[in-house]
């Protein structure tokens, strides 16, 4: 059903000296799908993401992101393309609306779309009363939906999330993917990084990193099929084991 | 305490992989010895001077030509009215202009008396002063000359003795200056740096729930600069002793005692420092943006303290930096001992107590 | 330019909500201005003299009593062997110590000519230089007036040629010391809040971790670096504006020539610094970092400067090397126009070397800032 791809990605590699983060992967990534990547701390997953958002320069290899090539077109990618990092990221001593303010004027948009967006977005999470506070005073699960939701203010057609609910409880990471649901919902592609491996159950299809290369893509029904095991847990184990 | 070692090694280790931290930390001593050494005196030579010689005869070339050969003065412009006095002056290069009355020479001999005006550009007081103090004593000179026959009737001559820097050697001051404003700040700033950059990553509560007790914590922090310090102070010390003859006349025991207790002051108060900010930024624009100029300024480092206004003179006493060059002059230069400088010390330890003390406080009323 | 006064408006919102800066933006400069203007003074005053008068006579004592009409020196005690007034300097509490051997006066009445000690305490070699210069010119009054006094009778003498040396100091005709450093502390007062915080803005986003983030959004580099420049210009703008007020009312330092010639200079030699400053951001990790390397810079530049002592008394290869420090040309400016009046063809020279600098520094710090690593 999904065929047409937004992200197409060949033979990508990235070394930081003799270090090879990121070796020689190729894969895509279709309009409209959660597209998760999975793996262990330091196998090459933001590395990965941080050359198809056009911030780290690859070593070797190509990618295209909505059409439009990463290397080249660098400037014009990042129109099309939302980010929430690892480490949160909006500025802790502005308040909710004026980090909303900022975002939004430098992507360029105007002030009455400015205007109708933040208000939206404060009501659909809630924050009325809290839209004049210091983004600081916020819990950790609120400043996450709030990254994300301010990724999405110019309307990106692809956002890349990298570890979007590190730190939080179960709870408060089921609010979150929530939200991730109602954004795929409307045609927007999702690329989000993890290494809770339940997270990895909610994705359409994942990859599995390790050592900076992929050793699994698919989606998470036919890998449990495919490794024999009832979850993704079970996969991420065999495949380690494997790896070893 | 093995803990508190392994934690200490930790700190070491960060603070040394930092190359180009490393690199400004020695540098700074060597660039800064060397440039007061060779290059910032307040000695005048080679001043640019202008003549407006209305007069050019015999008298005033001969004149002109004593200033040229002086090494204070270098005579390249010559003004043709007064009207250019003001441009020339203006244009900033010339520091002044002699002018010779006309008919200068003959009112010499006859008169028995000629004016030379000395206009001098007191932009720069200091400066205009000793050009004209200088040019007098070159006409003064010249007078004597034309005086030869006659006598002068009574005369007390004077003898003067330089003490402890007979040469007057700029470098002398200079020193234990440098030594003091680099000590101090780098102990106060990378202290107050170190410690709130823990605070604002977070990585502060990780330390304070870990098994360290908090003093240790502070310590391990502060002990690598402490180490720094010394080794700055010994770079400044050798530079100074091989290159400038910079002698120390007094115990190495105490020099080393006294050096250590100021690397504590500046430390103590780099800690204090940090007890009142939240920011990185906040704790280095209060140790440079507050630290320096005052150290610099109060210090007795370029500018003598007893010429400054009474309240000055009051506030100064607060600079731990000045009682320190007194106590670095004290040893290097005079070579005296501890029974003159035990008031110094004294306030340098009661001042560190101090910090430490109002530092402790501050800690615990942030802790309840 | 409205994604530019985006990025303005939020540098201007963070730095009006820290409280703790604040203060140190603005308050510390202008009270440092007030403050140490009147430390940086080479007028050497309230010397500590003392004396040990051998003779007691009325030589002696007239002579003495000359160096307590002196403005310049403080007499404090006389000691009765040399030993004690030795100890004395070793303790810092004399500068001065004037030696009056035994038969001062018989000598010189018989001799006429007589022969004292003076001993100076030399390890500041500035001061004890102007110290000796002091007590030479009260020896010489003295002995003219012991001429006066003494030899009216004395007919041998022969009317002596006189050159007559009037001194003018223009410009500052009082030697007011102040005149000269205020304008020289807030040039280096501007120039630290503007290169420090400057120094500090770009990496302290890398530290905390939204510079990433601003990397992904399509906004272009020089977009970025103009909106975050422009706040610290207005401040650095605005702490000149308050410095001049308080340099003029405070310290009735004269503005004689053209304020708008003092602005145009200022605003492009903030450019300047404010580009060194986001170069050094640009190369540096952490906060730590940056703030050493523009210590480190500040320090040889204020010394390198002519603030404190003249350029002329540099080496020759010194005198080169300050052409490369943007203080030096600030400082002279400054002086020139506001104390000499000097006008825009007077200073035309610096101007343009600033302005290459400015373009110089930008230029670098927009290219040396990659949004791609």
């Amino acid at each position: 059903m999904k065929t047409e791809k937004i992200i197409s990605v060949q033979n990508l590699t990235k070394m930081f000296g003799d270090f090879t983060a990121v070796k020689n992967i190729s894969f895509d990534v279709y309009k409209g799908e959660i597209f998760g990547f999975l793996g262990a701390n330091g196998a090459g997953k933001t590395t990965a993401m941080k050359m198809l958002i056009g911030i780290s320069k690859p070593t070797s290899g190509s990618s295209t992101v909505a059409g439009l090539d990463v290397a080249t077109q660098t400037e014009k990618v990042k129109k099309s393309i939302g980010y929430m990092s690892q480490r949160f990221s909006l500025y802790d001593d502005l308040t909710i609306r004026e980090n909303i303010n900022f975002f939004g004027g430098i992507y360029g948009l105007s002030r009455d779309q400015i205007r109708q967006k933040s208000a939206r977005l404060i009501e659909s999470l809630g924050l009325q009363k809290e839209s004049k506070k210091l983004v600081k005073s916020l819990p950790l699960g609120w400043k996450q939906k709030l990254a994300f939701s301010i990724s999405l203010l110019h309307e990106p057609k692809i956002v890349f999330l990298d570890e979007p609910t590190g730190g939080v409880d179960p709870i408060t990471r089921r609010q979150f993917w929530e939200l991730i649901y109602a954004e795929a919902d409307k045609g927007t592609t999702i690329f989000v990084t993890t290494h809770y491996m339940d997270e990895a159950e909610y994705c359409d299809r994942v990859s599995i990193m390790a050592e900076g290369e992929i050793e699994a893509l698919d989606s998470p029904k036919k890998l449990k099929k495919q490794y024999n095991t009832n979850s993704m847990d079970g996969v991420f184990l065999k495949l380690a084991r494997n790896v070893e | 305490m093995k803990r508190f070692i392994g934690f200490v090694r930790k700190e070491f280790f960060h603070i040394f992989r930092d190359k180009r931290s490393m690199f400004i930390l020695f540098g700074m001593p060597i660039v800064q010895i060397l440039l007061f050494g060779f290059a910032i005196t307040n000695e005048i030579n080679n001043v640019e001077i202008a003549i407006l010689d209305n007069s050019k005869d015999n008298e005033t070339r001969k004149i002109i030509q004593k200033i040229n050969a002086s090494p204070y003065f270098n005579i390249e412009t010559e003004v043709l009215s007064e009207k250019h006095i003001e441009t020339v002056l203006k244009k900033g290069k010339v520091k002044a202009i002699l002018v010779f009355e006309s008919n200068f020479a003959e009112k010499l001999e006859i008169k028995k008396l000629a004016n030379v005006q000395i206009i001098t550009d007191a932009t720069d007081p200091n400066t205009a002063n000793t050009i004209s103090n200088y040019v007098q004593s070159i006409l003064q000179n010249h007078q004597q000359l034309l005086n030869k026959n006659a006598r002068i009737p009574y005369q007390i001559s004077v003898q003067t003795q330089l003490q402890y820097n007979p040469e007057l050697k700029g470098v002398f001051n200079f020193v234990p200056g440098v030594m003091t404003v680099i000590l101090m700040l780098v102990s106060a700033m990378m202290t107050s740096i170190s410690i709130t950059r823990e605070k604002e990553l977070g990585t502060m509560e990780i330390l304070l729930v870990s098994p360290l007790k908090p003093f240790q914590v502070i310590i391990g922090k502060v002990f690598p600069y402490i180490f720094l310090s010394i080794i700055n102070a010994l770079v400044i010390l050798v530079l100074g002793f091989l290159v400038f003859e910079m002698p120390i006349e007094g115990s190495y025991l105490l020099l080393a005692f006294e050096t250590i207790l100021f690397i504590v002051t500046a430390l103590s108060l780099g800690i204090l420092i940090s007890t009142i900010s939240q920011t990185q930024q906040t704790a280095m624009m209060i140790s440079l943006m507050g630290l320096m100029l005052p150290v610099i300024l109060l210090s007795e480092f370029i500018f003598p303290i007893s010429s400054m206004p009474l309240p000055l003179q009051y506030i100064s006493n607060i600079i731990p930096a000045k009682w320190f060059i007194v106590i670095l002059k004290g040893i290097m230069l005079k070579g005296v001992g501890l029974q003159f400088l035990w008031k110094e010390t004294l306030i340098l330890l009661g001042m560190t107590v101090f910090f430490i003390v109002l530092s402790v406080k501050k800690y615990k009323i942030r802790l309840e | 330019m409205r994604i530019i006064s985006y990025i303005v408006q939020k540098e201007f919102l963070q730095i009006f909500r820290n409280k703790a800066m604040l203060p140190i933006i603005f308050v510390l400069p202008l009270i440092q201005l007030l403050i140490l203007s009147n430390a940086a003074t080479f007028d050497v005053k309230n010397i500590k003299f003392s004396f040990i008068d051998n003779d007691r006579t009325s030589t002696s004592r007239g002579l003495i009593s000359k160096f307590e009409a002196s403005n310049y020196f403080d007499v404090l005690e006389h000691f009765t062997s040399k030993e004690l007034a030795d100890q004395a300097m070793e303790k810092g509490a004399v500068d001065v110590i004037l030696d009056i051997p035994r038969h001062f006066e018989r000598d010189l009445v018989k001799n006429k000519k007589a022969e004292l000690a003076v001993y100076t305490n030399a390890i500041d070699g500035a001061k004890a230089g102007i110290e000796n210069v002091y007590i030479n010119q009260i020896i010489r009054e003295y002995n003219q007036h012991l001429s006066a006094s003494l030899s009216l009778t004395d007919h041998q003498v022969a009317r002596p040629i006189n050159i007559l040396a009037i001194p003018a100091f223009w410009y500052n005709n009082t030697l007011n010391y102040k005149t000269f450093m205020v304008p020289g502390i807030l040039v280096l007062l501007v120039t630290m809040i503007t290169l420090f915080l400057s120094g500090m803005n770009i990496v302290r986003e890398k530290e905390i971790g939204t510079l990433e983030q601003i990397n992904v959004t399509p906004i272009r580099k020089s977009q970025f670096i103009i909106g975050k420049l422009f706040p610290f210009w207005v401040l650095g703008m605005v702490l000149l504006t308050v410095g001049l007020v308080i340099a003029k009312i405070v310290f009735s330092v004269p503005i004689v020539g053209s304020i708008g010639l003092i602005y145009v200079f200022t605003a492009v030699y903030i450019l300047l610094i404010l580009g060194l400053g986001l170069f050094i951001s640009n190369f540096t990790e952490t906060q730590q970092q940056a703030m050493f390397i523009a210590w480190f810079l500040m320090v040889i530049f204020i010394l390198m400067s002519g603030l404190f002592t003249p350029i002329e008394s540099m080496p020759p290869w010194a005198q080169k090397l300050t052409l490369l420090n943007p203080i030096r040309y600030y400082v002279e400016v400054i002086r020139m126009v506001m104390l000499k009046g000097s006008g825009f063809i007077d200073v035309i020279y610096q101007l343009s070397v600033i302005t290459v600098f400015a373009f110089v520094m930008n230029g670098l710090a927009v290219w040396s800032y990659k949004k791609t690593n």
